[in-house]
């Protein structure tokens, strides 16, 4: 008989090493499912992981996306997981992702044809503020009302992706866009674009901006009274409430935290990678995001690596639905799975497995 | 703006048909919830029950083995989540999202082929003598099987919760599973009962929506409502009879926006359909602003994990 025995500390070495374990794991079950699809898995795998960075026919094009897409997922992931350490659970950065950029663009918009180094500085602002200003609503509830938090910021997903749809269709659709639904193009302004600061590597502001964010995040959680304030709610709420932790203020420190995060990261999609404001503008990096926070243990360098990871998939799958006609939605399944087994496998982290009889039962 | 095209008597018994899904969904997570467990996965069931029903449904041309299929689909898919939480003993939070989000990506994966197809219709069973009534008879008895069994489960719970055995050792699982334990009951066992019972429902509820309500499969049909039907556990204070009352409101908030859209009201598109969700946020904030968890009527060990030797 098999059982699990609590581990009076969690294991060191299997925090560490279940991100790997699941990755294998995942592979696994995903070779088995792209096996089901009718095509080769060792051949999908291998277009998903290893094309994208070392294919010569590819990774021109593939290599510099990854800094692109991973730029936006780190920097939601670094916000969620300050909140999910703390027990504080927001799931609707897609839609503050989706206001910051509408907001970071409405004001570029508002200048337009001005060019000037003051625009591009106002529409970060604007971007955070959007953002944050969406996270408040779910976390002025949460303190004020006692709402949950998690349906609420989830269902404003729903809503900014009208708001979205009305913005693109009427209120800051591009005059002079023979009635195609979209703003103008923010890249093509010198005032108002993101571009790559060094050609060909796909880094730009936002990755920066991602990077900046992790060694904040660093410092904040492991150097700084506030993060150890985090850590200590996330682990026992009740002694957090002893030590004199303030719970109305952690909640909105985290949630306006996330948001602001994820509204930068909207801005400086729509202005770069994007360029516009368009129905489609937001792909799930929100949602992805949640899988980052977790695959990284939560943890600011974690998350780094994690979101590289993600960014692999999102790349090395679009490439195998070029090459191989995979389905794209198996990559999304794909994904979902790797988060499964990422929770799955941390059983490890906080138990023994035990084989036979004996042991508390 | 023309409001008089409005009929009521037909606005009733499409409200009805609205509601359907979601009354399923959110039935199936009560007693879920009631077991302690929260499974914040409904939506990816439900999406998942879509696509299975819709695809066996085409495949056989009979709309009752979809259901059926969506069920066992719901169902399959739920004991994934009911593994890895109870057995394995991950965040139930988390591996709810990751429940959503697979379940997202697999039901596209298996509704490729199925786009712009017609399901088979669904016959409506009139009931005998009732449906001949006036006024009452079309909007009430002339439905199909699924709206009149998702009245009867309300029926049933709400007995099974209030007077049945298995529904005290359903209540006693979810406010303590320390003391149930004790007792001797089987709470994983229990648990994984009750979280399979959740996926069935909010399969069906899935495969009405693709089934009946559109009817057919568009990628991410369900569109939030398997949140709103976690929603409208909470609205309900985790009655079965507020269940009904929460999703028929939401039917009713649904099917007026749409009427007014069709009726030309002088307001964008867009923000006439984002007012479901915001009244579902209204509602939730009016109910959660009485008092706390308990006082509303939450299971007392809503989420916790649950190991026999911790």
């Amino acid at each position: 008989m098999i059982h699990l025995e609590k581990r009076a500390e969690p294991s060191q070495l299997w925090a560490a090493f279940t991100p790997v374990l699941a990755v294998i794991l995942t592979m696994i079950a995903g070779g088995l499912m792209f096996a089901a699809l009718g095509k080769d898995p060792f051949e999908v795998l291998r277009t998903i992981f290893w094309d994208p960075l070392f294919s010569e026919q590819f990774s021109a094009y593939s290599r510099p996306q990854l800094l692109v897409k991973a730029g936006p997922l780190i920097l939601i992931a670094i916000g969620l997981a300050l909140g999910f350490r703390a027990g504080i659970w927001n799931i609707g950065a897609e839609g503050q992702y989706i206001i910051g950029a509408i907001s970071g663009a409405a004001v570029g918009l508002a200048f337009y044809p001005t060019e000037s180094w003051l625009i591009y500085p106002l529409m970060v602002i604007a971007g955070a503020t959007g953002g944050w200003a969406w996270a408040m609503i779910p976390a002025i509830l949460k303190t004020r009302f006692n709402t949950n938090e998690i349906l609420v910021s989830l269902l404003l997903v729903y809503v900014a992706e009208q708001l979205l749809a009305s913005m693109a269709l009427s209120t800051l659709r591009n005059p002079e866009g023979n009635g195609f639904p979209g703003s103008r193009n923010l890249s093509q302004y010198w005032s108002t674009s993101n571009p790559e600061l060094i050609t060909g590597t796909g880094m730009h502001l936002g990755v920066l901006f991602a990077f900046i964010t992790v060694i904040m995040a660093y410092i904040l959680l492991h150097k700084h009274m506030l993060g150890f304030h985090i850590r200590l709610t996330g682990e026992s709420p009740r002694a957090a409430r002893f030590a004199g932790v303030n719970p109305t203020r952690l909640i909105l420190i985290c949630l306006g935290t996330s948001g602001a995060l994820a509204g930068l990261a909207g801005l400086f999609e729509v202005t770069g990678p994007a360029g516009q404001i368009s129905i489609d503008f937001n792909v799930g990096y929100g949602f992805t995001a949640i899988i980052v926070a977790f695959l990284g243990r939560l943890h600011p360098v974690g998350i780094l690596l994690a979101g590289l990871l993600m960014a692999l998939t999102y790349i090395g799958g679009e490439l195998a639905q070029f090459m191989l006609g995979l389905p794209g939605a198996s990559i999304q399944a794909f994904q979902g799975m790797l988060l499964f087994f990422l929770l799955g496998v941390d059983v490890l982290t906080n138990f023994r497995i035990r084989i036979g009889h004996g042991g508390a039962k | 703006m023309d409001l008089s095209s409005i009929n009521p008597l037909v606005l009733i018994t499409t409200v009805m048909i609205a509601a359907t899904p979601i009354l399923l969904a959110a039935l199936g997570e009560l007693i879920v919830e009631k077991s302690g467990v929260l499974n914040l996965g409904v939506e990816g069931m439900m999406i998942t029950g879509a696509i299975c029903g819709f695809a066996i449904a085409v495949e056989t041309g009979n709309p009752a083995l979809g259901m059926l299929a969506a069920m066992v689909g719901g169902a399959l898919l739920s004991l994934v989540f009911a593994f890895f939480t109870q057995i394995l003993l991950a965040n139930q939070v988390a591996t709810g999202l990751a429940l959503t989000l697979f379940g997202l990506g697999l039901s596209s994966l298996l509704g490729q082929g199925y786009v712009g197809v017609k399901p088979p219709s669904t016959p409506k069973i009139d009931i005998p003598l009732l449906s001949d009534l006036p006024v009452v008879g079309p909007v009430l008895f002339q439905h199909d099987m699924v709206v009149y069994f998702s009245i009867l489960m309300v029926v049933v719970i709400w007995a099974m919760l209030k007077f049945s055995r298995i529904g005290l050792v359903l209540r006693a699982v979810g406010e303590s599973h320390d003391a149930a334990h004790a007792l001797g009951f089987k709470v994983v066992r229990i648990r994984i009962m009750a979280i399979m019972f959740g996926g069935a429902m909010a399969g069906l509820g899935g495969a009405y929506l693709s089934l009946v309500r559109v009817p057919q499969w568009v990628d991410g049909m369900t569109a939030g409502a398997g949140w709103i039907a976690l929603a409208i556990v909470v609205f309900a204070s985790w009655r079965a009879g507020r269940v009904l009352l929460g999703a028929y409101l939401f039917g009713g908030v649904t099917i007026l926006q749409l009427n007014l859209q069709a009726a030309g009201v002088n307001l964008p598109v867009e923000y006439l359909s984002m007012s479901p969700y915001l009244i579902t946020i209204l509602v939730l904030v009016i109910m959660s602003a009485k008092g706390g968890r308990a006082s509303l009527g939450a299971p007392a060990a809503l989420g916790r994990i649950f190991h026999a030797s911790s």
